[in-house]
């Protein structure tokens, strides 16, 4: 009844975008402020950062280098973050990466580096927001998932797993926090045209970045929990997610 | 690649960066909260803190109605995670706790063996350490005092990071100004409280409504030496002859041999408070339909229903009613003060007034008065009975309070402000005085007015040498103390 949030009264909006060197990150920062918003942006490459910050124009974009595998430091680099900014309406963590992995390969190293990218920087961000936006009974997180976290696929277990915690801690989240007035919204993008799928074959309904960084944005204003992205993946998903184990055990998805 | 690093290593104490709020939601600021977990992480955030040149605010359970927990100048420090008991003498009923163990804690630890903390405010949620630096009392402060009189010593981590044990007989000084030193003296990090023996979970509780106020004080008054807890209710709307008519309720601890089974009694199932009314609905959501009460009209017809009730029931037998019923009342309705609106600018200050007892009648029916002819009645209204104490900045005195709530939104804000200015004059023109737990609208000089120069002086001068870099401030001591070396920067 009193929820409206708190960024819509004031003259702008602040937003962070973590994992924005690239990808759809890199997109969403673009659309952001070309919106008007001030964006906090925060990846690994500084140079990709610097070129996002001039070309967003004077005091848009904030750019903060970061490593995302550095989890220890993330509730610092939050705090110097909203104070920079003057406050923070939303939450985007965009980092995510897929690395590949062959039929027979089982390699930890190379599954917890997506793990501690994927999953354990989405808690690392997601809970000092959490705590900042509860305290503030405002504002919105966003992660951006996968379709890919919908079944456990034989493909790359691990890269589906870590989008799975992702879902399930942003549902939780969001169980938590929509009494307090905040809002948790979990993007499933299907085929997006960045570097994660660069070269890959069997890719259908490809849209672009920036594409799905205007859907993405688009389903956060209208309050989306879960959207898939774009939305006929939603059909996908419905139907992966039915099936019977022995069936899906067979498919070479 | 391989720079995974999925468990992190802890370095320091637990930190967030949040909008820390007053109880009463009317003041607020954005800090880094750091949650230490040992004496040795107080310390660090201490160290931490003088190198840096920042201030640190103490904050338990951020109960105070106003900014004594807040500190939008520097950081905050909730003492909340350090929680354990460590120590009960079930012989002497002696509890030795660290400071976030909060009331409702201690109560239940000591309860089931027989014993109940000497003081306890209306709420269970305040921590040992928050209680003590506000010296907070209870319904029965004109008996056994408030909660400093309850201590019998305390560690204080001082601001240069030495930590001093403090009794009636070591360090004396320190003991009696740290205890409602509201925090700016050093950080508790253990108390040893004495506890009163018990010997049943249920108080004899008589009600008696009173017509107006004068009623109300002689009800009181000719029951202070034979009540254990006394407390009125005074309804704030109707004028005239019924100026401050309310319901008293009496209670008084059962005798050995009165509660036929005290062992059923002092269960903590027994002091249960109830989740739900009727057994329906859920107590968690009252405040929902409480809000829509939440103005003048639907608060002058829930204040008249429950005077008219209570004057009805008060025609009764005295009855038993569970220790935690009794005493924290506040608690009944969770979330209560969300009724008072959830958006920014909304919520509640309290003016709580301590008056000598010759001055009170006459100055509370004045504060009546004025509030309604101002438009700021009161939705709550609270009247207790006092008695001086030896701390050195303190609210006690031989006489009354009378704690009012006031609703506040941003339309009427400013209005209120200047209200509680006027309100002020009046109560520091009669020799009264005020409670920082509650205060939000204080200006420096009625600081001085009512602790006078003597204490202040010497309250300000053990200030400067435990803490000559400023390092605890808070939103509070800016507000009362700007003169007193507000630079956090220099040593």
């Amino acid at each position: 009844m009193d929820g409206e949030a708190s960024g819509e009264r004031g003259a702008v909006r602040r937003a962070i975008v973590v994992g924005a060197s690239s990808g759809i990150g890199e997109a969403l920062v673009r659309v952001l402020a070309g919106a008007g918003w001030r964006v906090g942006a925060v990846a690994r490459r500084g140079e990709r950062l610097e070129a996002l910050a001039a070309a967003g124009g004077p005091g848009a974009v904030f750019p903060r280098v970061h490593d995302i595998a550095d989890a220890a430091a993330a509730a610092a680099v939050f705090e110097e973050l909203v104070r920079a900014l003057g406050g923070l309406d939303l939450l985007i963590y965009a980092a995510g990466i897929l690395l590949p992995v062959a039929e027979d390969q089982f390699d930890t190293a190379v599954d917890l580096d997506m793990l501690a990218v994927n999953a354990a920087g989405c808690i690392a961000w997601g809970n000092p927001a959490a705590a900042y936006f509860r305290s503030r009974r405002a504002g919105t997180i966003v992660g951006i998932s996968s379709v890919a976290g919908d079944r456990g696929r034989r493909g790359n277990p691990v890269y589906g797993a870590s989008k799975a915690a992702m879902d399930h801690y942003l549902e939780a989240l969001r169980n938590r926090l929509t009494v307090h007035g905040v809002h948790v919204c979990t993007i499933r993008p299907g085929f997006v045209d960045t570097a994660m799928t660069k070269g890959k074959e069997g890719l259908f309904w490809l849209i672009s970045a920036e594409e799905a960084a205007r859907r993405i944005l688009a389903a956060v204003e209208s309050g989306a929990q879960v959207r898939y992205v774009p939305r006929r993946w939603f059909w996908v998903g419905l139907v992966i997610r039915c099936l019977p184990s022995f069936l899906f055990r067979r498919l070479s998805v | 690649m391989s720079r995974s690093t999925i468990a992190i290593g802890r370095r320091g104490p637990a930190r967030s960066y949040e909008l820390v709020e007053a109880w009463g939601m009317a003041a607020g600021a954005c800090s880094r909260v750091l949650r230490p977990r040992s004496v040795a992480e107080i310390a660090g955030v201490l160290e931490a803190a003088r190198r840096e040149g920042a201030s640190v605010g103490l904050r338990g359970t951020g109960n105070s109605y106003g900014d004594a927990s807040l500190n939008g100048a520097g950081h905050v420090l909730d003492l909340r995670r350090l929680n354990r008991i460590l120590a009960f003498d079930r012989e002497t009923g002696v509890v030795e706790a660290e400071p976030g163990v909060t009331i409702g804690e201690l109560w239940k630890h000591v309860l089931p063996r027989g014993w109940w903390p000497r003081v306890v405010p209306g709420t269970m949620f305040p921590t040992l350490a928050g209680a003590a630096a506000m010296n907070v009392h209870g319904k029965n402060n004109y008996a056994v005092g408030t909660i400093g009189d309850a201590i019998l010593d305390f560690d204080l981590v001082l601001p240069g990071g030495e930590v001093r044990t403090c009794s009636r007989t070591e360090n004396s000084a320190l003991f009696h100004a740290a205890i409602g030193g509201f925090g700016m003296l050093g950080v508790f990090s253990r108390l040893r409280l004495a506890t009163k023996r018990v010997h049943s979970g249920d108080l004899e509780v008589r009600a008696i409504a009173s017509r107006n106020l004068r009623e109300m004080l002689e009800v009181m008054e000719s029951r202070r030496s034979t009540a254990d807890y006394l407390v009125g209710w005074v309804d704030c709307f109707p004028g005239g002859d019924a100026s401050g008519r309310g319901l008293v309720h009496e209670a008084r601890h059962l005798a050995r041999g009165e509660d036929p089974d005290p062992a059923e009694t002092l269960r903590l199932s027994h002091q249960d408070l109830p989740r739900s009314i009727l057994g329906v609905f859920p107590k968690s959501e009252v405040w929902r339909v409480l809000r829509r009460f939440n103005r003048d009209l639907g608060m002058r017809a829930i204040n008249a229903v429950k005077y008219w009730a209570g004057r009805f029931a008060a025609l009764g037998e005295p009855f038993r009613q569970p220790l935690a019923a009794f005493s924290f009342l506040l608690d009944y309705v969770p979330n209560w003060k969300w009724s008072y609106g959830r958006a920014e600018g909304h919520g509640l200050i309290q003016v709580q007034s301590f008056l000598p007892a010759a001055a009170a009648h006459d100055v509370f029916l004045e504060l009546l008065a004025r509030s309604r002819r101002a438009d700021l009645v009161p939705y709550l209204g609270v009247m207790k009975r006092h008695r001086p104490d030896p701390f050195l900045l303190t609210h006690g005195l031989d006489g009354w309070s009378l704690a009012l709530d006031f609703k506040v939104t941003p339309a009427r804000r400013a209005a209120l402000w200047r209200h509680g200015a006027e309100l002020t004059r009046i109560v520091l023109d009669a020799g009264g005085r005020f409670y920082l737990a509650k205060d939000l609208v204080l200006a420096p000089a009625d600081v001085r007015r009512m602790y006078g120069p003597d204490a202040l002086a010497r309250f300000l001068s053990l200030k400067r040498e435990l803490d000559p870099g400023s390092v605890l401030q808070t939103d509070l001591w800016r507000r009362l103390f700007p003169a007193a070396g507000q630079s956090s920067t220099g040593e």
